[in-house]
């Protein structure tokens, strides 16, 4: 069976773009053939630096002949009406067949499709897919009226070895390409993909990019070891490098000793973001070595010497530039800087990061009462938090915020502990790093997070799909996760801190409010102005505005906030196959916010949900709801309050009131004393008088009072279970 | 090989006149990029065919160092190639011109790397890369997509060497007033003191009330000279001005963040007045000599 190559050479490729193009374009073509019933073997897409290619295996030479139906009119209907069926059908009266559908006859046409030669097929798609490709950031260019990532240089497209003719991008498609941009002379004559990777390879080109890294990182270990160092493993570098050579060369360069008292924070961060290259290690030590491993593109005459020499020089710069920072930096003292944040800007509507600070220290002092950590070490530690965001180095690596505040921290001589909560307060950054650990971070984290929540819900900004711009899932996750790894017991959105959190946030939007008023410069008026097209006018109007419709309708945005962490919670949970239903059963009784408290209460749910007992009480539970719903809908009367079970009642019917008598006082007693496990014991006890009760006991007995009393019995029965979760949402 | 600062301007000179281009001369005007240039700013737009090269000194009062950082300047020279519309073989004709100044790409690693130009000031923007050498950045390569906010029809190339930088590469120099300048002058002597100087000026000195008025006034002229009769040149170099006086107030700290967006808006919206003025002027406009 036939196979297609297929590769578009342009200019170079970002390289973060790479990938996630082979992928697409694999994902069109594939879609697009099978469209056109194109079946086939196999497909793989391939990316660098130059090129996106893709191989698809045993294609058919051509398209299956297809038949297809088509309805017409009645026999019989207007000439007008079956004139117009065949010309939209392309048949002749005499080509169509007659049917009966038990109502009437009327026409069917039969169309029969030839199917068409896999090469015209694809010469009329591809353009098609091209045109489609969606690259992050395109581009026009000369000669073309389409879009695409860099200028298109060649197409080569192949089936069955001979070249499917096409225009895309001002391109004509033929069947050569070119090898590397300097190690390779010529256009290169393909047929198929087998000749097709090897000529590549011949011309300095790997084609796959698994190859490529495997390469790089095959070579920097080696090189390494040799030197009895080991790499700081790097993936999301190492994807970008092997984006970034089409003939990965792995060489080693030297950092000079003056660097190597600076912190190995920025050495390595300058290396990475500036320049690309693998930091390596001394793993004897753990310690940063004065080495480091560059990936070039280029085979040089002289063994890459004077790459490296160049490397090393532009490092010495790059790294000079770092060292007078982190000296620059050190010459002020943390404190002195917190009255500089007042000149950056957190949020429009939100203040300045020094607003931001105060808020956080307050917070900060009071969790830190609740957990046990120490008061005065949090607030300090929350006052300095986010100082490091004016010095030179972190101006330069943003990604080192809290990282440089420690060392300022420490160089200034505050206390160790306050030091790393400076940097630990960011913690989590992500699924894989680690909660904060020392109570004092904990307070600081968790003060920094709740604060960032209640602000953006507090101006209505919330994640919405895909776009979560303040990374406030993050934030929202990073809390949960803290709480819950460190079993913190503290109500998140109830506790009178949280209380003063809200009124300190709203006064934060309140007074950037009035100073957008006040300000010369004021943007709000400048923007209304725009609309009216009066200043004078604009002004008037702002000023109208009510501050307490402002502070209504943020309370309005952050009652939100509830939802948004449960819901987090269940993403944070799934992944320890807790259910996400038994979240909500618990979590829709209202008054839980403590994090621990829930999560056990939902695990010993999950726990006796899973045996006979609870399996059983569960169905019990939504026959006796669906009864009571049933019976109050036709009756237009709630059945509620105490039942009282006359003495000549079933026996059945005693039981089960007696049961539940018995449990009712106890459940309250161990849910208050967060006993969950008994308390589902308990609930367990129900099971057999509630099965017994159904199977011997008839609800709607004729005697009203016996019905009445029945069914205020499954009435109670369902309270009942409503002190351990919200049993309806509980599916299943 | 260009052993000396002023033989790789005589260089890339003579390759880019090769080329077709016209070798322009610096514009008479404060800058902070060659971009600025009329001879690239307005020149992008429009149908009408262009080639030119030249140096350009650029200003950026921010990057002052007192002279005591080995490679950042508040005052270097930029050379700057327009080719419009791009051709096809434009990177092949860069890497020849690279050649030309004495790095040969067999004993070096070149590489082109994402890095997408935008100048907000200008409400330009376009898609290329830094080139690197040897891990160094020594150009800036860009297809240019819009400029003032309209589209470039048809697409420029610019490349702009950052020459200090290329020299000391070239002349494997670590200080930059240790440049070669010629075979008698190094460039610390020709510009030391400059340096220190202008960085006095722009971070202490620099009137910044002055500087505020300067701003307003040519902000008043340009749009004035845009109203009525256009006069799209001379307007253009208002626009230069008020760009080259918010650098100035920028460096001298006197402005917050929120101002910083309104006077970048500010220029912009000169810019784009003086980009559409341009457009419908004779020049502008294409205009066929011939038939």
């Amino acid at each position: 069976m036939p196979d297609l190559l297929l590769e578009l050479f342009s200019e170079e490729i970002p390289a973060r773009m790479q990938e996630a193009a082979a992928k697409d374009l694999e994902r069109l073509i594939v879609g697009a053939l099978s469209d056109r019933g194109l079946m086939f073997d196999g497909a793989k897409a391939f990316s660098g630096p130059r090129r996106l290619a893709l191989s698809v295996l045993g294609l058919p030479a051509k398209q299956p002949d297809v038949s297809e139906e088509k309805k017409g009119p009645r026999i019989g209907a207007p000439e007008k009406a079956i004139e117009g069926f065949l010309r939209s059908a392309g048949v002749t009266l005499d080509q169509c067949e007659k049917r009966n559908d038990g109502k009437g006859e009327f026409y069917v046409a039969v169309i029969a499709r030839k199917g068409r030669a896999t090469a015209d097929v694809l010469a009329e798609v591809l353009p098609d897919v091209f045109a489609k490709l969606p690259w992050p950031k395109s581009m026009r260019f000369p000669g073309s009226i389409v879009r695409w990532v860099r200028p298109l240089h060649s197409i080569l497209c192949t089936f069955d070895g001979e070249v499917v003719p096409f225009e895309f991008a001002g391109v004509k498609s033929g069947n050569t390409t070119l090898g590397h941009r300097f190690l390779s002379r010529g256009p290169i004559e393909v047929r198929r993909f087998e000749d097709y990777e090897e000529k590549l390879r011949k011309a300095h080109v790997i084609l796959d990019t698994a190859e490529r890294k495997e390469i790089i990182l095959h070579e920097v270990k080696q090189k390494a070891f040799a030197l009895g160092l080991e790499l700081i493993e790097d993936e999301g570098l190492l994807n970008e490098v092997a984006g970034l050579a089409e003939w990965p060369i792995v060489l080693i360069g030297r950092i000079e000793d003056q660097f190597m008292d600076v912190p190995p924070e920025i050495l390595q961060t300058s290396m990475r973001t500036h320049q690309k290259y693998f930091a390596l290690r001394d793993p004897k030590t753990g310690k940063l070595a004065n080495r480091f491993a560059l990936v070039s593109n280029m085979v040089a005459d002289d063994g890459g010497k004077e790459i490296v020499a160049g490397n090393e020089r532009v490092l010495r710069a790059r790294l000079s530039d770092a060292k007078f920072f982190w000296d620059q930096d050190r010459k002020r003292t943390l404190e002195s800087r917190v009255d500089d944040l007042k000149n950056i800007v957190f949020h429009a509507k939100l203040g300045t990061q020094y607003e931001r600070v105060e808020r956080i220290e307050a917070l900060a002092g009071e969790i830190a009462a609740k957990i046990g950590a120490d008061v005065e070490k949090s607030r300090r530690a929350a006052h300095l938090c986010k100082a490091d965001l004016t010095t030179g180095v972190v101006g330069e690596f943003p990604e080192l915020q809290g990282v440089m505040g420690r060392y300022y921290a420490l160089h200034d001589g505050e206390d160790a502990e306050v030091a790393d909560a400076i940097r630990d307060h960011y913690k989590p950054q992500g699924p894989g790093d680690v909660v904060p650990a020392s109570k004092v971070s904990i307070a600081v984290a968790l003060a920094d997070k709740l604060d960032q929540l209640v602000g953006f819900f507090g101006i209505d900004e919330k994640p919405t799909g895909s776009s979560d711009p303040y990374a406030i899932r993050r934030a929202a996750l990073g809390l949960i996760r803290t709480v819950l790894e460190r079993n913190l017991r503290i109500s998140i959105l109830r506790g009178e801190h949280a209380r003063s959190l809200y009124s300190r946030v709203a006064k934060s939007i309140q007074d950037v409010r009035n100073r957008a008023l006040l300000d010369p410069n004021r943007e709000l008026i400048r923007n209304v102005s725009d609309q009216v097209g009066s200043e004078r006018m604009a002004i008037a109007l702002t000023q109208q505005l009510d501050p307490d419709a402002t502070a209504t309708k943020f309370l309005n945005n952050v009652s939100g906030l509830g939802v948004f962490i449960a819901d987090r919670l269940k993403v944070a949970l799934r992944e320890k196959g807790t259910r996400h239903d038994l979240i909500d059963a618990v979590f829709s009784l209202g008054d839980e916010d403590d994090l621990v408290r829930l999560v056990a209460r939902v695990e010993a749910l999950q726990g006796f949900l899973k045996t006979e007992d609870g399996t059983n009480l569960l169905a019990g539970y939504k026959r006796a709801v669906n009864i009571v719903k049933a019976e109050e809908k036709k009756d237009g009367f709630e059945y509620a309050g105490l039942p009282e079970t006359p003495t000549n009642a079933p026996l059945e019917e005693h039981d089960l009131a007696t049961a539940l008598q018995k449990i009712d006082s106890d459940i309250g007693l161990l849910i208050n004393a967060e006993k969950f496990v008994e308390a589902m014991k308990l609930l367990a006890g129900l099971r057999k008088p509630v099965d017994a009760f159904f199977e011997k006991v008839r609800v709607n007995d004729e005697d009203k009072n016996i019905r009445a009393n029945r069914l205020m019995l499954l009435s109670r029965l369902r309270a009942t279970l409503h002190l351990v979760a919200d049993f309806s949402k509980i599916e299943g | 090989m260009a052993r000396t600062f002023q033989d790789l301007i005589l260089t890339l000179q003579n390759f880019w006149a090769k080329q077709g281009c016209l070798i322009l001369q610096p514009y008479d005007m404060e800058m902070g990029a060659g971009t600025f240039h009329p001879a690239t700013t307005l020149r992008a737009l429009g149908p009408r065919p262009w080639r030119a090269a030249y140096v350009q000194p650029s200003r950026r009062p921010k990057d002052g160092r007192y002279g005591e950082n080995p490679n950042r300047l508040q005052h270097y020279y930029q050379y700057q190639v327009i080719l419009k519309p791009a051709p096809a073989d434009v990177l092949d004709i860069y890497l020849e011109s690279i050649r030309a100044i004495g790095i040969d790409p067999a004993r070096h690693d070149i590489r082109f790397v994402e890095d997408d130009w935008e100048s907000p000031t200008l409400g330009a923007w376009g898609l290329g890369w830094e080139v690197w050498c040897d891990g160094m950045e020594i150009t800036q390569f860009t297809y240019f997509q819009q400029v003032g906010g309209i589209d470039c029809d048809p697409v420029s190339a610019e490349i702009t060497y950052g020459l200090e930088r290329l020299a000391m590469y070239v002349q494997g120099v670590e200080f930059v007033y240790d440049l070669a300048f010629n075979d008698k002058f190094r460039y610390g002597e020709v510009f030391h003191q400059s340096e220190v100087e202008f960085s006095t000026y722009d971070f202490e000195r620099a009137d910044t009330e002055l500087l505020k008025h300067h701003f307003e006034d040519a902000e008043k002229e340009c749009a004035a000279l845009l109203d009525g009769r256009k006069l799209a040149l001379p307007a253009y170099d208002q626009c230069i001005k008020a760009s080259h006086a918010f650098n100035l107030l920028d460096a001298r700290g006197v402005i917050s963040v929120t101002e910083r967006a309104s006077y970048i808006g500010r220029v912009r919206t000169l810019a784009k007045a003086c980009c559409e003025a341009w457009l419908a002027s004779p020049m502008g406009d294409y205009q066929p000599r011939f038939g």
